[in-house]
Formats: structure tokens, C-alpha cells, sequence
């Protein structure tokens, strides 16, 4: 009795002095906070996978999956496109391409159809490339943003199009901007043997961001001379000022045609907005039915590298174009979801049975 | 006075005289130098050869100059004993933290030294010390002091060694003989390892897995690339010619592995070892703020010592347990009593029961109890017997008593035991208070009467009891004996059978109840006889040659034919909770094994009292042969016993087969019944020998309860080490003394028990607490917990690094194996660090399956963690598969909706930078929800991490794709825009929310017919904290039938506690809902 007395005291001293732990003061308060914290006693939310939450949530998402999947394909059925793929119509033009030295040789070809009911609704002509790989990572980051921002040239980011050998900077340089798509597609409507031009509009066509905030021209008095002391990039046939010959505005690195080639795409295989129709006069409600003519200038070579070109008349949906993939894969997992939960349904009443004989 | 130089220059003597080259040249210079330095810059205020004990009366006036406290001196350096306080240089010490033993044992300095009882005595002491080597054998010491051309042999009776405390002693004087790491007690502590939890390595292998795994996509990628620059890349030139010095596909494939072993790295967790190391620090916190592990007693709280253990708590199957101070109190407590055939001692009155009022006595100890007035009535009543029988407590012992003021009576005890005893007598009335070489004087119920002491028969372990005669003041010479029943009963007189028979059935009563025994008898001497006995004792005394023997048998002679009075009960109090906690740890199929230094007889009784061995066992085996044949008999003869109940047990054609298939371990590990090993230190050493070890662990494991005694702390170590080594298991050490620190170093997971005697332990533990039932809720609750937390966290960790990353590398297959990302590289950056990080953080560190009292009412709830079930590399793959199922679909949904869409404008859609934003947009949508189904405890904290991580990824999206940062660094945000476009667009919230159905409800789905069709118990568990409760008049018709039918299916394994039917209900429910356990799915 009495050593564990004394012991206890002299284990205080002795704590009180040495004992680096407890340190040289003992606090009366060493006793931790009582806080729903500290305590791990928080109020908490315990969700659980219940038969009466989960069940139903199954048919729920299968039913919206359904739903929703039969409105993308009605809304995706209900666009019209039209493609025709011309890399080979021409194969002259083809064939001219391939020698690069041919260059400023023009080609022509034409391409003919004929609708046979009317296209009603905006009406927008894309053309197509395919094995055409603009998600390279080469070729992707081959791009000077501030450059086409009208800013000095960096020149780190355009390899390998940064510069021709005597110095001078390309504009716009990189290689996206090099390889931009030059054909020019025009669009005419056979109306008692007198082709009239399908009345296209060129702007309006990128978004609005890239219009606006991501491209701007280099500030000058007049579009030459803000490109003056630059050059072409070496595929080009004329000077990024003198892209559009009709609509002054429509020049430079704001030149829409530019615009959206430089928004590379995501896949090797893709399509770009070119023109859409504007609907005036017979062309008001879209396009009548009758024989088209697609005159194509043939600039780009495709077959060098196994591409193939389209171009691509199609009307849209609030749903966007005719691909039927996003209806077609909420159905199938619709389908999925409902019959999962039936599966799951008759498992557990099943099991519900088993369990209620042993428990009763 | 003594300073520092002087005290050194004393110890450097000692590894100088070295002419027989015992010392290595190392060891001195290295070893003895450095650990003086250390020695001598420790945090003794100062050092100085004078030991003292601080007493709490006196101040230390003999030590000259600065004094400075044996456990402070002690915790540095082993001593040769000089001179001390008491007579003949005697010296009390205790050992508890070397071998756990409590009661006092004597230390005495050579008779030349005795003398050098002051400082100008010691100034000039020179002598040299020739001493073995340091070693760890606690009991032997060897060497020789040269002084004044005299040699004197030492032995380990001369030395205090580190951990040894002064008791009764005022100060001494030792010259330092090993000090630091040569300590003897050093020696025995083993080495620090580094400790490293089962899922680190686990961790690690996986980690080295990924590396191989991106290595391989790597190549194949790079394979990809040589092949498409070769067909494609070529011809596609004009656009894009080769870089600079890329003259062939190969080398162009070659950059490419390096490229996609740089966008892969992601699926290499880096981050993961951090996140593990912040959660694992967010436990231990939880562990020091656990209110419930604080001892409002000792003031001190849980400590957790170590961050990177946390979770293997929670696999813990071995628990090693030191005895002394850990299972125990170290009081020792005057419980029952049985006196003339009467047993006194249990709580008689009816209620709330009230302490004995001792106030009558003037003399009494305050702070003794005792719940039965019926013995002091008996005393009041002048029962003879009562009388006698206190006065033999009174008498018979050798207590000490020191009275500082009248009636401020202090005993001096060389066992707790034995104050104990005297203590008792002292309340009842029969008040030992002083004694002479001659005489003892006792207040009789207040009368002052002495004795005159005739002969003290002393106690040895062979003799297990201790016997005084005295004369009372009528002249009358009476012997009073004490001791174990086995060995008095014998020596009864046969009248005493009616009573012999009564006591005896007492004394099995209270060894029952884990109460420690001794049998009072006394004799009447004859005058006559007495001084012919006494005229032989001093002969015998005398005597030259076997003296010892000659003493022994006029011992036997005297100790016979004596009278029954009674048997004393004492409770070896042990600390609160220990069987609880014990009951509940077995449950938890904790295998429990009780290492200690103290005695066989001891152990096994605190094995009863703890309800590790219980009278329901089959069998003890005791295993005490000195020798390696004995031992290995005694092994085989154990396992011989086990099989053969099993086999009568068991059907005989499943055990041959088992035999069959010579895998002893699980025909043991089969075995019915239960059984307990008690083995002795001795065996042990043989048991732990290399040929023996697998047949010792085998049989050992077989049994229930296993207790080692007599055990030196190396030895401790050498057992979990045995264990760790065979059994494949997480192994927890637990201990408070200086003894223990090898074993709680050993042990994947060593606890100190602190607020006792020294903090050696605790400063070499993991984590530390102050009382032992604390470890249920370590273990149970926050071991559990942080297994849980760690292995979801790590699940989902893997799984959103492999979602994440692996969709690179199908884009791989359609950007011409060019490197290209899928992301943005703002959102490859933040991706692991702001908008999945801290979801995963929140449910790492607070996620709970089930509260906190259901780990304890449920101990099988602990099982998954030992059978390693939540995480292992079958989950790894479940987890890497489902990462790998997600980004499949993150990337292949976008894509088949992308490719030749366009917007409801008619303007582009399937440009890189919206498909990089659709798909970024999914997956954190995906991991989202992911972690909210992963989150079992929703917290406000993980509410707003995850809400908030979403809302951070949408702003952070907007801020990067702002007009702002494009105008400041055009190169560097080239998404200008990107966000509001692309996001407004129905089609890409349709793409986003198919690819989330998808990619979550089969896991729904797979989660919930497994919870249905195979609930592990902690599902059921967690379904019962719904209103509709498990004690519920609803749920009241689980029959007690079925319960039954469980409990004999589920056999040995569950152990209910005993009184309780919830438990007995629990248990039987677990065994069968648990079954499922062996195969789990994590989707």
C-alpha cells in the first residue's frame, strides 16, 4: 500500500521533470475536446443500397434511357443529308495534285445529283476528309495562338512552318495553317437547263468566340500592310489577306474559312462547315428538289496520303446532325437498365422468400 | 564533491584495466566513450555518483552535493553496488521492468566497499574492474575488483542494473559498469526496425505492377506508332514532314514510348503515397482525440506514436501480453479469507454495498476495503479463531513498519503479497507496529503486547511457506506458519480433516476466481522441545558444510502436525476491464498469448482471473522439462492429446484424409476442444531452439490460450519473432515495462502502456495508452476503421488514376499512336490534386460502415481485416478493371457521338478541344458519383469536398477557357471559349449523362445483388441501424431456435460473453451470415 502510495508520487515528480512526452507542465486539460469531431461522432447522412431505393431507381433511368433514346432517333431521322465523296470524280484533278509542282495549275470538276424531294429548313454544306489527321500531336500543337491574336510571332510553337529559310515568317504560320483546305465548292441549281448559283453565305458559320476573342488581325491601317514583312505559308496560293475576295472583312487571320480549319478536329475523320445556304428567293425554304451541280475548284491532294474528300449537304435537329449513335446507345442501355432491374426484381423477391422461411 | 570529469574518469578506469584483453579496442573507444558522452549530456540535471531516492519525508541529506534519482541513473547505466544507505551495504531494489517480478529483492556490496560510505572515502577508492563483456543475461554478472592489490569476485548480487528501482533505500553509491546501449537491459531490447504495414508492401508490389503495366502500354503504343508512321505518317508528310532527326518509323516509334510513358505516368499513383500518409495521419489524430482511450486517472490520453501503422490495426491476429503492470495493477488486495471453515468476504449486504467501517480503530489504513461485516463482527465477538488468525498475520512476516508520527504507520514490504496481509491484520484490529532483531510488538484490538521472536523460518520456492515462533508475554512458544495449500495441507495434523476438507473446497473457490492462496496454520512448541530444536538450529547454523540442507530439514521437522486456522485470499488486482476485453478480443478471433517474467504459479492464476483459462478447458498443458528431450516429449505428448480428442471427435476417415495430405498444421488447426500451454522459460529456450520451433508454434497455435513464464525479454522477442515468421499474421506486442521493449519492438505493432513506472516501453511504441482495455477499442474501432478507410480509399484511388489515364491510350489508336492527350493539360495537372483528391481524402479519413458500438457488440466484425479481404490483389484487379470498363466508355461513347456531329447551329462539334471538354466533363462527373457511392458516412465535410469538388472543376473550367487568361497568354489557354460552347450544347450533357448511367449502374448493380445475395456481416450490421432496429419487437422473432441450431454449427470458434443474450444471439448469427465472406466484389 504504502510503495504504490509513494511510487505514484514519485512517478509524478518524475513525469513532471523527465519525461520528454508529457512535456514539463501538465495541463489539467490533457483531456481531449469532447467535439462531435474529434470524437468521430459528426451527424452524417448513411445512404444504403435498399431494395426500395434501387429498384426503382433501375426502371426510373431505364425508362428516361428509353425515352429519351426514341427522341434522338426521331430527331436524328428527321435530318437530311446528302454526301458525295469526289476525291475520284475528278481523277485528272486527282492525279495533278499528287505532283506538288503542279500547284498553281487550276482543276475543275463537277459533281451532278438531283433531289428528289425538297430540303426544307437551313441548309448547310460541309465538306468532309477522312485519314486525315488533324488530332496529330505534331500537327495539333504546329500553331501560333498569339499570332493569330495579331501579336508578334512566337516562333517556338510552329514548327516545323515557323520561317522560310530566308527569315521571312510565314502568316499564319504552323503546320495546321499550311495544310489549310483549299477547294472551292460552289453549288448550282439546274433550273431549266440555266444553272443558278445557290446563294451561300461564308460568315456566321464559326463560333462566336473564335470570331471574336480568338482571332483578330494585326492592327495597321490596312490589312497589306499589317501583313507586310510576312509571307504565305508555302502551300497556299495567295496571302492570307486576300483570302476572301468579295468581302474585304472577311480577310486575314478573321477569315472564317480559317476559323474553323484551325479548330482541329478530334478524329481523322471529319467534317467542316463550308457554307450555308441563305434562304432567299427560291431558296427560302431550303432547297426545291431538282438537279444540283457541285463545281468544285480541286485544290487539295488527298490521295497522296490515302484521304478521301465529301462534301455534305445537311439540314440539323435540336439534337445537331444525322448521327444516330447518341439515340441508338441511350435505347440499347435503356434496354440494359430496365431488364437489369427486372433480373435484380426477381432475385431478391426470390431471395426474400428463402429468407423469410428461415427467419419464420 | 564529485563532478562530471571525476565520474567519468571512474568509468574510463573500467575499460582500461583490460590486461587480459577483454575489451576490444572498439568497443571501448566506440562504444563505452560514446556512451558516456551520451551519458553525460543526458537530462539528469546532473550526474553524479550518488544515487538517491527522493522521499517524500526527508530530504536527501547524506548524498554529498547535488543528488540525483536512481531511475534517472538507472535508465543509463548498469552499477557495481559501493555502499548504501542500510546496514552491510544492503540494497532494496525491484525489477518489474526487467522481469516483471514486483516483490523486493536485495542487492549488497562487497564487504570492502560497504564501508565507503562518504565522499572523501569514495574520492579515494581506485579500483580497477575486470568484467565480462556486455551481454543480455539478466541474471549472471562475472568479474573481478583489483583494490588495494586485492581481488575481490563480483556477481550479479552486487550490481543494479538499468531498470532497476531503489525501494526502501535512501541512496547508494555504484561506479558505472556498462552504461548506454551495453546496458544489459539494452542489450536485451533488440533492434529498432523499421515497421512497414502489410498494405505498404502490398502497395509497393501493386505500384511496381503499374510500372510494368505502363511499360507495356508503352511499348505497344510505340509499336503502334512505328507501324502507322510507317503506313500512314509517311505518305502524310506533306502536312506534316518529321521532326528534326527522325529519319525512320522505328525512331519516330521509339520517341513515342518515352512520350506516352510521360501523358501515362498518371496511372503510376504518385500522389497515392501522399494521400495514404495524410490519411493515416488523420487517424492517428482521431486515435490521440479519442475521449474514450483517455485515463481521467493518470491524466493521460491515447497516444499514437508512429502515422504509418494505423491500418494494420485492423489486422491484428496474435496479441503478445506482458503481464505485470499490463494485465495487472501491480496491488495486491486482502479480497477473501477463510477462517475455522467460515469463508468471509463476499458482498452480503443486499443494494448498493457499502466498505467495512473501520473507524473503531484508531490505527487503521484509511485506504483498505473490505465488503463483509461479518468478519469484524466475528473479531468484535472474540471468535478465538478470528483472533488467532489475525494474529499470525500480525506476526508471521517480514514487514518492516515505520511510524512517522503516532500512529502514521508505513509498511515496508518485500512483497506486495505480504503488506497486503499485514495491512488486513492491521484494520481488523491486530496492528503489527514495530519490530526488533528480538522482539515484535503487535496492538491486539489496542492493548500493546510484544512478542519475543524466537526464529524466523524464511520462504524459498522450494519450501513455499515461511514460518515464525514467538513467545507471548504468558511465556506460551507458538510456530505460525503461512504458505502454498499444496505444500501445508500436507503437514496438518489429522484432526484438522473435517476442516482440511471445508478450506479445501475455499481455497478451489477462490483459485477459481484467479485469487492468489495461502493456508495460516501454527503449532504449540513444548518448552522443552523448543530449546533442543533451537540448540540443533544452531548447531546447524554454524555448521560449515551443507548447511543449507541441515537448516532445511530441522525446518521440516518443526513445520509438522500443525492446526488448521484458515486461508487467506488475495486478489492480484488487475487493472479494469481485462476480461472484458479479453472475452471480446477472442471474439474477434485475437489469438491472446501472455509473456511474462514472473512466476509459473502466478501467470496461470492471472490466466484464470483474466478468463484466459478457464474451468471449461479441456485440458493445460504445462510444459516445464529442462531439457531438449523433455521438452520435445512434453510438446509431442500435448499434440498427441489434441488429435486424439479430435479424433474421437471428428469422423476418423476426414482426419486420416487430412493426414494423408501431411499437413499437420491444419489437422491441429482442426482440432475440438479447447486447450491452454503454459510453458516455462527454461522449456522455452529449448522450445525456440531451430529444430524445435515449427513443433512448439504448431502446438502452441492449436491452443486457445498460451502463457509463457518465467521469460527473459529477448526471449519475448524471439516468440513474436517465431510467430511473425511462420504465421504469415499481424502481431501486436504489448507491454509497460523496460522488459517488453524488445518484444514491443519485434512486433509489426508494439503498445506501451504509459502513466506506469518508466516510459521505456512507450518510447519504443507504436502507440501507447494507459489501461488495457483500451486496446479492444484500438483494435476494434480504430484499427478496423483505418483498415476500412484505407483500403476503400485505395480502391478508389486505383480505379480513378486507371479511368483517367487509360483513356489516352485508346485516343492513341486514333491520333496515329502520335502522344496526343485526350485533356487539356490543365486538367491532367489538376485532375489528381483539386478535383478528385479531396472527395477520396474525406471519405479516407471519415468514412464509417457501422458505429462505433456495433464494432464492439460485433467483435467478427474484425475478420475481414485479418483474412486481409477488403484489399488484396483480387480487389487490386476488380478495381483496375472497373477503371479500366470506365474509361473504355469515356472515351468510346463521346466518340461515337462525336465524330460526325455538328451542333443544332450546324457548326462543328467533333473538334478536339470539345471532345477533350466532353470527356473531361464525364469523368469527373463519373468519379463523382463513383466516390458518393464508395462514401458510406456523409459527412458535412464530405458533402462539401464533393459538391465542392465538382463546382471547383466547372469554375476552374470557365476561368481557363476565359477571355481573360487568353488575352494574358494566348499560347498557353488555347481553349478559349471551349467551356460555354461546348457546354451548351445538348448533345454533350446527353453524351455526358449516358456515359455516367453507364458507367455507374452496373456497379449498382453488382453492389447491390451482393449485398443482397451475400451480405457480409458489416452490411447486415449496417442494415440494422435502420429505425427498425435489431432489438425491435419486428426483428423480436429471430427464434432463439435458430439460434441454437447456429451455435452448434458455428462450434468453437464463438465465444459469447456469458450472461448477455444479445450475445449469445450475435454470435450465432454471425457464424452464419459470415460464411459468405470469402469472396467479395467490389462493383
Amino acid at each position: 500500500r504504502y510503495s504504490s502510495f509513494s511510487r505514484r508520487q514519485e512517478l509524478d515528480t518524475l513525469t513532471k521533470v523527465h519525461n520528454p512526452l508529457i512535456g514539463t507542465k501538465t495541463h489539467p486539460s490533457r483531456c481531449p475536446d469532447n467535439s462531435a469531431f474529434k470524437q468521430q461522432k459528426l451527424p452524417a447522412w448513411k445512404p444504403q443500397l435498399t431494395p426500395a431505393t434501387v429498384l426503382p431507381s433501375f426502371f426510373l433511368t431505364g425508362a428516361f434511357c428509353l425515352a429519351m433514346g426514341v427522341c434522338l432517333i426521331l430527331s436524328a431521322n428527321s435530318v437530311r443529308e446528302i454526301q458525295f465523296d469526289y476525291s475520284d470524280k475528278c481523277s485528272d484533278c486527282s492525279k495533278l495534285r499528287e505532283n506538288s509542282s503542279n500547284w498553281n495549275k487550276e482543276c475543275h470538276c463537277s459533281v451532278n445529283f438531283t433531289l428528289k424531294e425538297d430540303i426544307l429548313g437551313d441548309v448547310f454544306m460541309y465538306y468532309g476528309l477522312q485519314n486525315f489527321y488533324q488530332n496529330h500531336r505534331r500537327y495539333v500543337i504546329s500553331r501560333s495562338d498569339a499570332q493569330l491574336l495579331g501579336r508578334n510571332v512566337n516562333k517556338s510553337y510552329c514548327a516545323p512552318f515557323t520561317t522560310y529559310h530566308n527569315g521571312t515568317p510565314m502568316a499564319p504560320c504552323g503546320a495546321i495553317a499550311n495544310s489549310m483546305f483549299n477547294d472551292t465548292i460552289d453549288l448550282f441549281y439546274n433550273l431549266n437547263s440555266s444553272a443558278i448559283q445557290v446563294p451561300v453565305l461564308k460568315t456566321g458559320n464559326s463560333w462566336w468566340t473564335d470570331k471574336n476573342v480568338k482571332f483578330r488581325n494585326p492592327k495597321s491601317y490596312n490589312l497589306s500592310s499589317a501583313f507586310a514583312g510576312t509571307a504565305r505559308p508555302p502551300y497556299w496560293h495567295k496571302p492570307v489577306y486576300l483570302l476572301d475576295k468579295e468581302d474585304e472583312r472577311n480577310n486575314g487571320y478573321v477569315n472564317e474559312d480559317l476559323i474553323i480549319w484551325m479548330r482541329v478536329s478530334a478524329f481523322a475523320t471529319f467534317r467542316n462547315l463550308y457554307r450555308r445556304v441563305k434562304r432567299i428567293r427560291q431558296f427560302a425554304d431550303g432547297l426545291p428538289a431538282g438537279n444540283y451541280t457541285f463545281r468544285i475548284s480541286y485544290n487539295f491532294p488527298v490521295t497522296k496520303f490515302k484521304g478521301r474528300k465529301h462534301v455534305i449537304l445537311s439540314t440539323v435537329a435540336w439534337s445537331g446532325g444525322s448521327n444516330p449513335f447518341l439515340g441508338i446507345a441511350y435505347v440499347v442501355s435503356g434496354t440494359a437498365a430496365t431488364l437489369t432491374g427486372f433480373v435484380i426484381t426477381a432475385i431478391h423477391l426470390k431471395l426474400r422468400k428463402k429468407k423469410t422461411f428461415f427467419q419464420k | 564533491m564529485w563532478g562530471r570529469g571525476e565520474l567519468c574518469r571512474v568509468g574510463l578506469r573500467v575499460g582500461l584495466a583490460d590486461p587480459e584483453g577483454l575489451f576490444q579496442p572498439e568497443w571501448f573507444w566506440g562504444s563505452v566513450n560514446l556512451s558516456w558522452k551520451r551519458l553525460c549530456r543526458s537530462s539528469c540535471p546532473a550526474m553524479n555518483l550518488t544515487v538517491t531516492v527522493p522521499n517524500s519525508t526527508r530530504s536527501p541529506s547524506a548524498g554529498p552535493g547535488v543528488s540525483t534519482t536512481l531511475p534517472c541513473l538507472s535508465r543509463q547505466a548498469d552499477l557495481l553496488l559501493l555502499s548504501s544507505s542500510e546496514p552491510h551495504g544492503l540494497c532494496y531494489i525491484e525489477t518489474a521492468e526487467l522481469d516483471g517480478e514486483t516483490n523486493m529483492k536485495v542487492r549488497q556490496a562487497i564487504p570492502v566497499t560497504s564501508e565507503l560510505g562518504d565522499t572523501s572515502k569514495l574520492a579515494r577508492f581506485d579500483g580497477e574492474v575486470i568484467c565480462e563483456p556486455p551481454n543480455n543475461k539478466l541474471d549472471k554478472f562475472g568479474g573481478t575488483l583489483y583494490w588495494k592489490e586485492n581481488k575481490y569476485p563480483l556477481s550479479n548480487q552486487n550490481m543494479l542494473l538499468r531498470g532497476c528501482v531503489l525501494r526502501n533505500t535512501e541512496w547508494c553509491f555504484g561506479l558505472v559498469i556498462f552504461a548506454g546501449p551495453d546496458t544489459k537491459l539494452m542489450q536485451n531490447s533488440g533492434r529498432t526496425k523499421f515497421k512497414r504495414t502489410s498494405i505498404d508492401r502490398l502497395m509497393n508490389t501493386l505500384v511496381l505492377w503499374i510500372f510494368g503495366f505502363l511499360v507495356c502500354m508503352g511499348v505497344i503504343l510505340a509499336i503502334g506508332n512505328a507501324i502507322w508512321e510507317h503506313e500512314v505518317g509517311v505518305c502524310f508528310q506533306i502536312y506534316l514532314p518529321w521532326d528534326e532527326g527522325v529519319h525512320s518509323a522505328f525512331f519516330s516509334g521509339f520517341l513515342s514510348f518515352w512520350s506516352y510513358i510521360i501523358i501515362l505516368n498518371t496511372v503510376v499513383p504518385i500522389s497515392l503515397y501522399v494521400s495514404v500518409e495524410v490519411i493515416r495521419l488523420g487517424h492517428s489524430y482521431f486515435i490521440n482525440w479519442d475521449k474514450k482511450m483517455y485515463c481521467a486517472k493518470r491524466r493521460t490520453p491515447a497516444e499514437a506514436r508512429t502515422t504509418t501503422l494505423n491500418e494494420e490495426l485492423g489486422q491484428v491476429e496474435y496479441i503478445f501480453s506482458d503481464k505485470t503492470g499490463t494485465l495487472t495493477q501491480n496491488i495486491m488486495v486482502f479480497s477473501k479469507c477463510s477462517v475455522n471453515g467460515h469463508s468471509y468476504g463476499e458482498h452480503r449486504v443486499p443494494g448498493r454495498p457499502e466498505p467495512v467501517d473501520f473507524s473503531f480503530n484508531p490505527l487503521a489504513d484509511p485506504r483498505f476495503q473490505f465488503w463483509d461485516p461479518g468478519l469484524l463482527e466475528a473479531v468484535k465477538l472474540g471468535d478465538p479463531h478470528v483472533h488467532e488468525f489475525f494474529r499470525l498475520l500480525s506476526l508471521c512476516h517480514t514487514v518492516m513498519s515505520e511510524e512517522k508520527s503516532e500512529g502514521e504507520l508505513y509498511y515496508k514490504a518485500q512483497s506486495p503479497d505480504e503488506g497486503a496481509l499485514v495491512t488486513a491484520a492491521r484494520n481488523f484490529g491486530f496492528v503489527f507496529r514495530s519490530r526488533t532483531p528480538k522482539t515484535i510488538t503487535v496492538h491486539e484490538l489496542g492493548r500493546a503486547i510484544t512478542y519475543q521472536l524466537l526464529a524466523i523460518l524464511d520462504f524459498n520456492n522450494i519450501r513455499k511457506r515461511m514460518s515464525v515462533i514467538v513467545r507471548s508475554p504468558e511465556g506460551k512458544i507458538r510456530l505460525y506458519c503461512k504458505g502454498a495449500d499444496t505444500i501445508l495441507l500436507e503437514r496438518l495434523h489429522p484432526v484438522n480433516q473435517d476442516l482440511t476438507n471445508v478450506t479445501t473446497d475455499h481455497l478451489n473457490e477462490y483459485a477459481g476466481e484467479g485469487l492468489r492462496t495461502l493456508v495460516l496454520a501454527y503449532k504449540d512448541l513444548e518448552e522443552s522441545y523448543y530449546k533442543d530444536w533451537s540448540e540443533r538450529l544452531h548447531r546447524a547454523g554454524s555448521a560449515t558444510e551443507a548447511r543449507e540442507d541441515r537448516l532445511a530439514r530441522l525446518y521440516d521437522e518443526v513445520e509438522h502436525d500443525m492446526m488448521l486456522l484458515g486461508a487467506t485470499a488475495i486478489e492480484d488486482k488487475l487493472q479494469q476491464g481485462v476480461p472484458e476485453t479479453i472475452a471480446i478480443l477472442t471474439l474477434a478471433n485475437i489469438k491472446i498469448w501472455v509473456l511474462t517474467g514472473d512466476k509459473q504459479e502466478t501467470a496461470v492464476n492471472i490466466g484464470y482471473s483474466c478468463k484466459m483459462l478457464t474451468d471449461d478447458m479441456t485440458e493445460v498443458f504445462v510444459v516445464t522439462g529442462h531439457t531438449v528431450l523433455e521438452v520435445r516429449e512434453e510438446l509431442r505428448k500435448a499434440r498427441e492429446k489434441m488429435m486424439d480428442a479430435s479424433r474421437s471427435v471428428g469422423n476418423g476417415f476426414s482426419y486420416q484424409e487430412k493426414l494423408s495430405s501431411s499437413k499437420l498444421t491444419s489437422v491441429l488447426e482442426a482440432i475440438a476442444g479447447e486447450y491452454a500451454l503454459v510453458i516455462n522459460g527454461h522449456s522455452l529456450a529449448h522450445a525456440l531452439e531451430a529444430d524445435m520451433e515449427v513443433e512448439f508454434l504448431e502446438t502452441a497455435c492449436a491452443c486457445k490460450a498460451v502463457i509463457c513464464c518465467r521469460v527473459t525479454p529477448l526471449q519475448k522477442a524471439q516468440v513474436v519473432e517465431l510467430v511473425k515468421k511462420y504465421k504469415k499474421a499481424v502481431t501486436l506486442a504489448i507491454g509497460d515495462g523496460a522488459n517488453d521493449v524488445s518484444m514491443i519492438k519485434t512486433a509489426h505493432i508494439g503498445v506501451g502502456i504509459s502513466g506506469q513506472e518508466g516510459i521505456q516501453a512507450v518510447l519504443a511504441s507504436d502507440y501507447s495508452f494507459s489501461q488495457f482495455k483500451f486496446l479492444q477499442r484500438l483494435l476494434l474501432v480504430h484499427g478496423r476503421w483505418s483498415y476500412l478507410r484505407m483500403c476503400k480509399f485505395l480502391c478508389y484511388f486505383f480505379y480513378k488514376n486507371f479511368a483517367f489515364t487509360m483513356v489516352h491510350f485508346w485516343f492513341g489508336f486514333f491520333c496515329g499512336f502520335s502522344a496526343q492527350t485526350v485533356y487539356d493539360q490543365y486538367f491532367i495537372t489538376l485532375y489528381n490534386i483539386v478535383y478528385t483528391s479531396l472527395p477520396v481524402l474525406a471519405m479516407g479519413v471519415f468514412d464509417q460502415d457501422v458505429p462505433e458500438q456495433r464494432s464492439m457488440e460485433y467483435p467478427k466484425l474484425y475478420e475481414p481485416g485479418q483474412l486481409n479481404l477488403l484489399f488484396n490483389k483480387r480487389e487490386f484487379f476488380i478495381c483496375i478493371a472497373q477503371g479500366i470498363y470506365t474509361s473504355v466508355l469515356m472515351f468510346f461513347i463521346p466518340y461515337g457521338v462525336l465524330a460526325d456531329a455538328t451542333r443544332d447551329d450546324g457548326a462543328q462539334l467533333a473538334d478536339y478541344q470539345s471532345f477533350a471538354v466532353t470527356v473531361a466533363t464525364s469523368l469527373v462527373i463519373v468519379v463523382s458519383v463513383q466516390i458518393g457511392l464508395d462514401t458510406g458516412f456523409w459527412t458535412a465535410i464530405n458533402h462539401f469536398f464533393i459538391w465542392g469538388s465538382l463546382a471547383a472543376y466547372f469554375a476552374i473550367l470557365f476561368t481557363m477557357h476565359s477571355d481573360g487568361l487568353f488575352q494574358m497568354f494566348p499560347n498557353q489557354f488555347r481553349f478559349v471559349g471551349n467551356a460555354q460552347n461546348t457546354l451548351a450544347q445538348p448533345t454533350v450533357w446527353l453524351t455526358i449523362a449516358l456515359t455516367t448511367v453507364v458507367c455507374i449502374v452496373p456497379v449498382v448493380a453488382f453492389r447491390f445483388l451482393k449485398l443482397d445475395l451475400k451480405p457480409e456481416l458489416s452490411d447486415t450490421v449496417r442494415a440494422q441501424m435502420t429505425p427498425r432496429g435489431f432489438l425491435s419487437p419486428a426483428n423480436e422473432a429471430f427464434p432463439q431456435g435458430w439460434a441454437a441450431a447456429c451455435w452448434a454449427v458455428g462450434g468453437n470458434t464463438a465465444h459469447p460473453l456469458p450472461g448477455s443474450p444479445l450475445y449469445l444471439r450475435t454470435v450465432a448469427w454471425m457464424n452464419c451470415s459470415i460464411s459468405g465472406k470469402g469472396d467479395t466484389m467490389r462493383m
